[in-house]
């Protein structure tokens, strides 16, 4: 199949070039754009380690085709720092709760998380498993990586108070049952 | 495509067709677009009220990523048996939509699945809408599966509907396709509980893979409906 011409925004950059339309997001984020937050772990939509957002959704970009991605807004972890460079407060919260030990799946897991707390912003413990649980990690047993959300969750809405109450392009929260 | 298996002349996003989009809740069934994702099925209020079960099992579909792309039309058009979707709608008696070059035609779902990825549809049609009656109100549902951890597909799964003098159970991943059992309805609307599992049970065939031998299937098979059974029945009203 001839290459498509591809326009898509990563982190707030206007970007475009010539792909092949089966390529996939995560090897166009690496390969072609040096975005190498993102990391390719199983390449079959199990490990989450690839989460990137797209369009307001968490989405697994091995499972992408960039042809998928024309025209889309996609905020990989390197997106989610403050504007001067700093940590964000969940970025920042994985720090100093050690919801990390090797590394490997942290990129993936804090932007799926970024997500899931606008998705949620006051969740219950177990709505943080659950909402994360498409994010493997082999190290941690999950325990810290729980801890530093519900503390950016909690940091996040005492920051917000009392300006905003509603949630701004909150999305209906998924609960278990 | 994506593991370099197939090499194809030209690439369709479907997302880019109105025609396969779209949740609508009529008086009596309510008309899906084959590309609603498993995410769009949870978040619409409209639609958790009219038919439940499909909110109950959605939430029980992979993970929060792939919710978000994930469409009820690829889950039970594949024909895949490991799928939630295609024993669900036997359960509910769903109808789908299949368009071709010339027409489009309607197909049962539970007329649908030949084997594991045949199906009723041909090589030129697309599956464009399902049909999903809307169950009479008080009618009791349950989605129960049973799987080794978040994400997986089943190791067994049923869908129950039941109200006053009417039932449905289907199964999933016991057989190459979805079972769904008129027996087991007739019984279990006739109040025989283990009736209806015995008939469910007689129209299963699993086969050993990576999540357990067949005697591992048929005891998980045992223990699915009767959770599912006793949930759906707990939530008759009415």
């Amino acid at each position: 199949m001839s290459k498509m011409h591809v326009k898509l925004t990563v982190n707030g950059a206007a970007v475009e070039g010539l792909a092949e339309p089966r390529t996939l997001l995560i090897h166009c984020l690496r390969e072609n754009l040096g975005v190498t937050g993102p990391h390719v772990g199983c390449e079959t939509s199990h490990c989450g380690a690839c989460t990137v957002d797209m369009d307001g959704r968490s989405v697994k970009s091995c499972t992408v085709f960039v042809a998928q991605a024309q025209g889309a807004d996609v905020t990989t972890v390197e997106g989610l720092v403050n504007a001067d460079g700093s940590l964000s407060v969940l970025q920042e919260m994985f720090r100093e709760h050690y919801g990390l030990q090797c590394g490997f799946c942290t990129s993936g897991t804090i932007t799926r998380a970024h997500r899931f707390l606008q998705e949620n912003p006051i969740p219950t413990e177990e709505q943080v498993r659950f909402g994360m649980a498409g994010n493997l990690c082999r190290c941690t047993g999950y325990q810290n990586i729980v801890k530093a959300i519900l503390a950016a969750a909690e940091m996040m809405n005492a920051q917000d108070k009392p300006s905003s109450t509603e949630g701004v392009g909150q999305q209906k929260v998924e609960t278990a049952e | 495509m994506k593991l370099r298996m197939a090499v194809l002349s030209h690439l369709v996003n479907l997302r880019d067709i109105p025609d396969l989009q779209g949740i609508e809740i009529g008086a009596d069934s309510v008309s899906l677009g084959a590309m609603v994702t498993q995410h769009e099925l949870i978040a619409h209020a409209g639609l958790g009220e009219a038919v439940p079960l499909l909110r109950e099992a959605a939430l029980q579909i992979a993970d929060s990523q792939v919710r978000y792309l994930g469409t009820l039309g690829g889950n039970v058009a594949n024909g895949d048996p490991d799928n939630d979707m295609p024993g669900l709608m036997q359960c509910l008696d769903a109808t789908y939509q299949v368009t071709g070059p010339d027409d489009l035609r309607q197909i049962q779902a539970r007329d649908f699945y030949e084997s594991a990825y045949f199906t009723a549809r041909a090589d030129d049609e697309i599956l464009t809408r399902l049909m999903v009656p809307i169950p009479a109100a008080g009618t009791g549902y349950a989605y129960e599966k049973q799987k080794r951890k978040i994400g997986d597909y089943a190791s067994a799964a049923a869908a129950v509907l039941v109200g006053k003098g009417f039932a449905s159970i289907a199964m999933t991943n016991l057989a190459d396709v979805p079972v769904w059992s008129a027996e087991a309805g007739v019984a279990l609307a006739a109040g025989d509980r283990e009736g209806a599992v015995s008939a469910a049970l007689a129209a299963i065939d699993p086969q050993e893979d990576m999540r357990g031998p067949v005697e591992f299937k048929r005891h998980v098979a045992g223990v699915v409906p009767r959770r599912a059974i006793d949930r759906a029945l707990s939530r008759v009203a009415g």
